[in-house]
């Protein structure tokens, strides 16, 4: 019942606004075309917009759809697992790459990860869902959140009850 | 790039990875776009598992890039014959088998891309 709880009030919490709108919203503006050179690197502001996503909580989960309404099995095996773990919401944020294409590519590129999710901890790159699941199932992933302190309190999650 | 195939995939892992085992899965339900593979090679020897998938990603790197969906479980050959890999139960099944984590009963939904 303990982690069911905690489960529920991540997802609650991690539906909050989202801070993924403002810091993309730039990139639906009309760009001019891209030259050669451009395409084939992540743009300046791309990785600069990154970067700020990142910093933005400790843990941070690039991911398909929303915490409450994950697009993709793969992304809801993800936040199944931070929930498990206890991830406080206060930590954690969430950003949909569905809802901004270059974000979607430019976040391969700048994790040289080709599939999505993509998991940071303090800034630090951790993996995508193959490698959360076994980290989650060997203990490394609960040493990692307890490194990092952006676990819930068991007390606290008790009160939620 | 001719279309992607379990065939193709697992000559291509066992190319370029010296994989001694390798177990492909179309989990797109037949529309080539998903795959899960169980990659047993002693290239993986004393690297984490970060190491290890970025391995197999630079290896596979055209591939991946040209379907939806990918996951692996890479493993060497002393993980793999722990978890009862290479011996083959009664059922004929191998003991040990690509991961379906993320997958709904070995098939993945969700957008492409």
């Amino acid at each position: 019942m303990f982690a069911r709880s905690v489960a529920s009030s991540f997802l609650r919490q991690a539906a909050r606004p989202a801070a993924a709108r403002p810091l993309f919203s730039a990139f639906r503006a009309p760009v001019a075309p891209l030259t050669p050179f451009q395409i084939r690197l992540l743009s300046e502001s791309t990785r600069s917009a990154i970067d700020k996503a990142i910093a933005s909580a400790p843990v941070v989960l690039f991911m398909k759809g929303t915490p409450e309404t994950p697009q993709c099995g793969f992304s809801r095996a993800v936040i199944q697992i931070l929930g498990m773990q206890g991830v406080s919401p206060d930590k954690f944020a969430a950003f949909n790459v569905l809802e901004d294409p270059e974000l979607r590519e430019g976040i391969k590129e700048y994790s040289d990860w080709p599939t999505i999710p993509q998991l940071y901890v303090d800034k630090q790159f951790v993996g995508g869902c193959d490698i959360l699941v076994s980290m989650h199932q060997n203990g490394d992933l609960q040493k990692l959140f307890e490194e990092s302190k952006v676990l819930v309190e068991a007390e606290e999650g008790e009160k939620k009850e | 790039m001719a279309s992607i195939t379990e065939a193709s995939l697992r000559e291509a892992i066992t190319q370029r990875l010296g994989a001694i085992h390798v177990q492909v899965t179309d989990m797109s339900g037949g529309c080539g776009q998903a795959f899960t593979a169980l990659i047993v090679s002693p290239q993986f020897q004393d690297l984490k598992a970060l190491k290890r998938h970025r391995l197999v990603n630079t290896a596979l790197k055209d591939e991946i890039a040209a379907i939806h969906a990918w996951t692996a479980k890479c493993q060497t050959p002393q993980e793999w014959e722990a978890e009862g890999g290479g011996s083959t139960p009664a059922g004929g099944a191998d003991a040990v088998g690509p991961s379906m984590e993320g997958t709904v009963e070995g098939h993945v939904e969700g957008t492409r891309g």
